[in-house]
């Protein structure tokens, strides 16, 4: 740094400037006590890359700070345009945020956010109860042809799946259930494990789950591309509710669905109980069906189909809610589908324990 | 009692009335006190920078998303003051082109013009059939009615929602971002189109746009949005506004920031030479 004939003081930037080779500190220079003007003279500079401009950005803001004029006539033109676009000052977004700031505003803002889901959740629920109680007084803008096409993709569309899972873990549940059984040679008993077992309550979150993988997120998905494409927006706009056209025909299809697939589900997982105790057990097929009626009761059936019934209203919901209230980006609806599944799966096990907890105190 | 119409017995009250409507999402203004009439059977052009505040604009006027203050007249009518199946009814008095066309993807182009026609109206199936060809042809679509929509090009999109819009015959088409998507040319007829609907239907027509293009060729009333000082910042004809206008941020906007930027100061007492 030197001081020239006109009282500016010049600064010398020679040799190469390159990213990854040591650069001087704008802090070590030594400033005049008078300097009105800063001259960079880059004669001697040779080759330079984004490093020259990690010294000349602070060396600028220093100026700034000490009220001293940039001359840059000799920079490099590109150097020179580069140097304006680091140097320009951008307006800072306003935050609205602020609030967040600090551990208490934190909380606070997390507990508003829970209570404002909350809300949220009762009023898709109540706008929900509106659209059944209109569709019952006929007055439902709801479309046959939709109900059909829904039911078909949440009915007999997941059969295979249903009959596959449903084989198996009637398979897996008397073979497991089957080797305690026999050191105490009751291994008959498998028929009635298998019987209460999936009737009463394996079958139903069998096929919830099932279903909350299948469905439930292909609901969210759906109706959150919508979400993002406005083709939700463009049913609002011709006063067609979204609720009544879009979420009624699915809650329903599931609603009416599930019951039906769990019946399924029950029949196959007995099937799979039936190859265990026929062909690992050794009994005869009438000889495990007696067991199983002896054992099992109606009741059992009908806590099972109640079960899955509620599980369907409840896959309903949380997959059309999740899809209705999704984001207006892409990532938004990869969240609505994993949150459909998540809460599917956490109101199905909520569910499930009140159900049981409620038989069991009415002796059902 | 409050008076929720714009009373004048002279004339039919303008389609679209705005009174010192104030958007907002929170606490976080967008844009406050907007006054502003679209007459009857004319173009009107909202446009201003990307985060103005536009398409939340176009969201308040077709009943999408209500006021933080101030009311949004329709036909007369405080259109937040009505009920919502009155609300409903008013909806359908217009048509809307979404930015990506917004058709539903799960019904070829004849369904999606047929179901509003099937909603809320008697017409025979045979009509509806007929109507759905007519409204696609209207937009150099004819024979186009069996396919989805992803199977079309953006602009064809464009144009079979356009087509949708219209299906119901409404009163005032809106357009958001018409042109966005899409190549010059292809922007460019979907502006002439807008035109030559807007003087065969007489509908008014409401265009929220940033593209320059567009709204020169378009022409029309239009306000600019500012999203420094959160207002209409000017208001007139776009080739006048650009030719007598005084508002830096809208000459900015009207000449590409060629007229007023410039290049930010390098200097910290005003005498560097750049």
């Amino acid at each position: 740094m030197a001081v020239s004939a006109d009282g500016a003081v010049v600064l010398s930037l020679a040799g190469e400037w390159q990213l990854g080779r040591p650069r001087p500190a704008v802090s070590q220079l030594a400033w005049p006590e008078v300097a009105p003007r800063l001259r960079l003279d880059c004669q001697a500079l040779r080759q330079w890359d984004s490093s020259i401009l990690l010294y000349l950005r602070p060396l600028w803001e220093e100026c700034q700070r000490r009220g001293i004029a940039i001359d840059l006539d000799d920079l490099p033109p590109g150097l020179r345009r580069l140097l304006v676009l680091a140097t320009a000052v951008t307006a800072p977004l306003e935050r609205d945020d602020l609030a967040e700031d600090g551990f208490v505003g934190r909380v606070g803002e997390g507990s508003r956010q829970v209570l404002v889901a909350a809300l949220q959740v009762c009023t898709f629920v109540g706008e929900l109860c509106v659209a059944v109680l209109k569709l019952l007084v006929g007055r439902a803008r709801m479309r046959l042809g939709d109900l059909i096409t829904e039911s078909a993709k949440a009915g007999y569309q997941a059969l295979f799946i249903v009959s596959l899972i449903g084989y198996l873990i009637g398979l897996i549940l008397a073979f497991i259930g089957a080797i305690p059984l026999k050191w105490f040679g009751a291994q008959i008993y498998t028929a009635s494990l298998i019987g209460i077992g999936m009737l009463r309550l394996m079958a139903a979150v069998m096929v919830g789950v099932v279903m909350a993988g299948r469905t439930a997120a292909s609901f969210a998905a759906e109706l959150g591309t919508m979400q993002t494409n406005e083709e939700i927006d463009a049913l609002r706009c011709m006063g067609v509710p979204p609720m009544e056209f879009l979420v009624l025909p699915r809650f329903l299809a599931m609603t009416l669905m599930m019951p039906l697939l769990c019946v399924y589900g029950d029949i196959l997982s007995l099937a799979g109980g039936l190859t265990v105790g026929v062909f690992y057990l050794g009994f005869g097929t009438v000889e495990f069906w007696e067991q199983l009626v002896l054992t099992t009761r109606l009741e059992d059936l009908y806590v099972g189909v109640f079960t899955s019934w509620i599980f369907g209203m409840l896959l309903g919901i949380c997959g059309c809610y999740q899809g209705m209230n999704c984001g207006r980006d892409s990532a938004a609806v990869g969240r609505a589908t994993t949150a459909a599944v998540v809460s599917s799966i956490v109101c199905m096990v909520i569910a499930t324990a009140l159900i049981t907890v409620l038989t069991v105190l009415w002796k059902i | 009692m409050a008076d929720n119409t714009t009373s004048n017995r002279n004339s039919p009250p303008p389609p679209i009335e705005v009174r010192d409507l104030t958007m907002a999402y929170g606490e976080r203004v967008i844009v406050r006190d907007m006054n502003f009439v679209v007459p009857a059977g004319e173009i009107f052009i909202v446009m201003g920078g990307s985060g103005c505040g536009k398409t939340t604009l176009l969201r308040h006027l077709i009943g999408l998303m209500a006021p933080a203050k101030g009311r949004v007249f329709r036909d007369g009518v405080d259109f937040w003051a009505l009920s919502g199946a009155e609300q409903d009814r008013m909806k359908r008095r217009s048509g809307i082109l979404f930015q990506g066309g917004a058709l539903w993807s799960a019904m070829t182009l004849a369904e999606n013009i047929a179901l509003p026609l099937r909603e809320f109206t008697r017409y025979r199936e045979k009509e509806i059939r007929e109507i759905c060809e007519l409204k696609l042809s209207l937009v150099g679509l004819a024979g186009f009615g069996d396919y989805y929509p992803a199977a079309i090009s953006g602009g064809m999109r464009k144009r079979a929602s356009l087509a949708r819009a219209m299906a119901l015959d409404p009163e005032v088409l809106f357009f958001d971002e018409p042109s966005a998507g899409l190549d010059p040319v292809s922007a460019r007829r979907l502006d002439e189109l807008i035109l030559a609907l807007r003087e065969s239907l007489g509908a008014t027509v409401v265009v929220i746009t940033h593209d320059l293009a567009s709204i020169f060729a378009i022409g029309g009333m239009a306000i600019f949005l500012d999203s420094g000082s959160k207002s209409i910042a000017a208001r007139g004809r776009p080739r006048e506004l650009l030719d007598q206008g005084s508002n830096p941020a809208l000459i900015d906007f009207l000449t590409r920031g060629e007229r007023h930027t410039k290049l930010p100061a390098l200097r910290a007492d005003g005498s560097s030479k750049i």
